[in-house]
């Protein structure tokens, strides 16, 4: 594991951004709280250990690329850029307020740091794909992280993508799939049939690998060594639950659509441990 | 027209390194000279065209200029969104080919047909629509498409399409070119139609009417300009395009026409009609069913101006036998 990174402190920004995001929920009120707080854990792995980026300069083209291709969970990614420091936090507070630039699904070019316009589900991979080719075009050494929730391996089109990947060797494309178990209307495994997802992304020629998704060790130290050598690209299966860090949500999937009243902001940031 | 493109893509793609071409598992033997001279900025995206869109996309927004090419229905109806949500809402430089558009894939069924595609392109935002007359213009489309920076759907036809202009025409994105003068009609021609326009602009000239021919090669932006000037001038003004009636360079004009002020000419909207073809044949065959001849095109054109009937596109449509 990368020795400059303090553990502790990734987790006390996980715990910060999950009492942002519910506070935004709140204030904006706005939904897809539980798919924002699953993922959590794996922008923190992502942003503050696995990229090499500089927020000063967000625009390097050598820079490592994330995209949020579960855009609906905004409202996470724009709290951990404003922490990472790509913009000011005050800039949450404007999140869905009428005029600004902080949608529920990230805009094009919205904010330093938003790689890509998120929202239909199914685009992310091909787009980080793209990105990922231009760079060996390019002959730069940059990789792309691409955030995908399980409901979204619904799409034919992330299999597309997964198809073309392999098939270019591009194993600068690191998939990460944020796999609460959950869809909006149901469990992801009834709704279609995605087990066994390792094995389904094994068969389709990229190196899976499996791991708690709330296990920041795990997650800092998985996606450390990635590309793994294999010249495939990579899938990370993080097992995550949604709604993570609020006991009264984990796992509880009307908290897709919900909003938290005052008092259950309250309870959730006691036991975040921010009040 | 595909030739052309190919040939011009090449030429362009030695002056410029960050031009790839995507493409989507056609165009095997089309492509042999640039894969051969730019072989890392090839690349057959596979039957997966929403795929090759998205990647065009991700290549665009790190800096390349892709071009993606397939038969135009799979290169726009398959990949709609994809094209709305990746490349126009970033307003990207990607350039979407579609090849063998309206009826010039005629044997191949109406899977293989592409006579909506300029009415769901056009209805994008940040995405202009070029339907290129002949290969000059297919040449001169290319170029400007680049040049713009924002997306860019270029329609063309098949290949060996009669050559229209001379030389390469002064070409840019929303500009017409006339390509013939005329007093009493005007032809405004949008794609592969061209030269059937221009045949039918000689046939009312034997019929001693004379006839202006544009190639409205732009269906997005319109060149307001130039149709200000037709209305103006003329009392019959047709559009004709291989393309459904719905959407395209005729619904286009005819909007326009309805939002601005009174003026002199009628519009007359040759085109396929709001159906499938429910039978094989080949190109001709089709044109002939839905009246884009030379003969076709001159007979409604006479009628309209000198017996100033209706336009009567629906009832033709249905004498047609078009389910």
């Amino acid at each position: 594991m990368n020795s400059s990174v303090n553990l502790s402190e990734l987790e006390f920004m996980a715990k910060r951004i999950r009492g942002r995001v519910v506070e935004m929920s709140h204030k904006a009120r706005a939904p897809h709280l539980g798919s924002s707080l699953s993922c959590v854990d794996i922008l923190v792995a992502v942003y503050w250990a696995a990229m090499s980026i500089d927020p000063a300069n967000p625009c390097d083209v050598n820079r490592d690329r994330c995209i949020l291709s579960k855009g609906h969970a905004a409202s996470a990614l724009y709290a951990a850029l404003a922490f990472r420091g790509f913009f000011p936090e005050d800039y949450l507070d404007s999140y869905v307020q009428s005029g600004g630039s902080l949608a529920e699904h990230p805009l094009p070019r919205c904010a330093p740091g938003v790689e890509a316009a998120t929202g239909s589900l199914g685009h992310g991979l091909s787009i980080g794909l793209g990105m990922a080719l231009a760079g060996r075009i390019q002959k730069a050494n940059y990789r792309v992280f691409v955030v995908m929730s399980d409901g979204e391996c619904n799409e034919g089109s992330v299999w597309e993508a997964a198809l073309l990947a392999a098939a270019r060797g591009a194993d600068n494309v690191i998939a990460i799939i944020d796999y609460n178990k959950w869809q909006a209307t149901g469990r992801s495994e009834e709704v279609m049939a995605l087990r066994p997802l390792k094995q389904k992304w094994e068969a389709f020629g990229w190196s899976a690998y499996e791991l708690d998704g709330h296990d920041l060790h795990a997650l800092v130290n998985t996606l450390d060594k990635l590309p793994d050598g294999t010249g495939k690209p990579a899938v990370v299966i993080a097992h995550t639950v949604k709604g993570k860090g609020v006991s009264f949500m984990e796992d509880d999937n009307n908290w897709h659509y919900r909003i938290p009243s005052a008092d259950e902001v309250g309870k959730a940031k006691r036991e975040l441990g921010l009040s | 027209m595909r030739n052309a493109f190919a040939e011009e893509l090449g030429r362009l793609a030695a002056e410029d390194p960050r031009i790839v071409l995507l493409s989507g598992d056609i165009g095997n033997r089309l492509f042999n000279d640039f894969k051969e001279r730019f072989p890392d900025r090839f690349l057959n995206c596979g039957v997966a065209e929403a795929n090759m869109i998205g990647v065009a996309a991700g290549m665009a927004l790190s800096g390349l200029l892709p071009v993606t090419y397939t038969i135009a229905s799979f290169n726009t109806v398959r990949c709609l969104e994809q094209i709305r949500v990746d490349v126009c809402y970033h307003n990207l430089p990607v350039i979407i080919v579609g090849v063998g558009a309206g009826l010039a894939y005629s044997e191949g069924g109406a899977t293989h047909h592409s006579c909506e595609d300029i009415a769901l392109l056009r209805a994008l935002p940040n995405m202009s629509v070029v339907c290129p007359g002949d290969v000059w213009e297919v040449r001169g489309a290319l170029k400007a498409a680049f040049d713009l920076g924002t997306p860019v759907y270029i329609r063309l036809g098949k290949k060996n399409e009669p050559v229209v202009h001379r030389e390469m025409p002064q070409f840019s994105i929303g500009k017409g070119i006339t390509i013939r003068p005329g007093n009493d009609v005007c032809l405004l021609s949008t794609g592969n139609m061209l030269p059937v326009v221009v045949e039918a602009a000689e046939e009312l000239a034997r019929a001693g009417v004379s006839a202006q021919v544009v190639s409205c090669h732009t269906v997005k932006p319109l060149d307001t300009a130039l149709l200000a000037e037709a209305f103006a001038k003329f009392t019959t003004v047709l559009t004709v395009e291989e393309h459904s009636i719905i959407g395209g360079l005729g619904a286009s004009v005819a909007q326009w026409l309805s939002s601005g002020p009174r003026r002199r000419a009628r519009l007359c909207c040759v085109s396929t009609p709001d159906s499938f073809v429910h039978q094989a044949g080949s190109h001709q065959y089709m044109r002939e069913r839905f009246g884009l001849t030379a003969a076709g095109i001159a007979d409604k054109a006479l009628k309209f101006h000198l017996g100033g009937e209706e336009c009567e596109c629906e009832d033709e449509n249905r004498s047609c036998g078009i389910e």
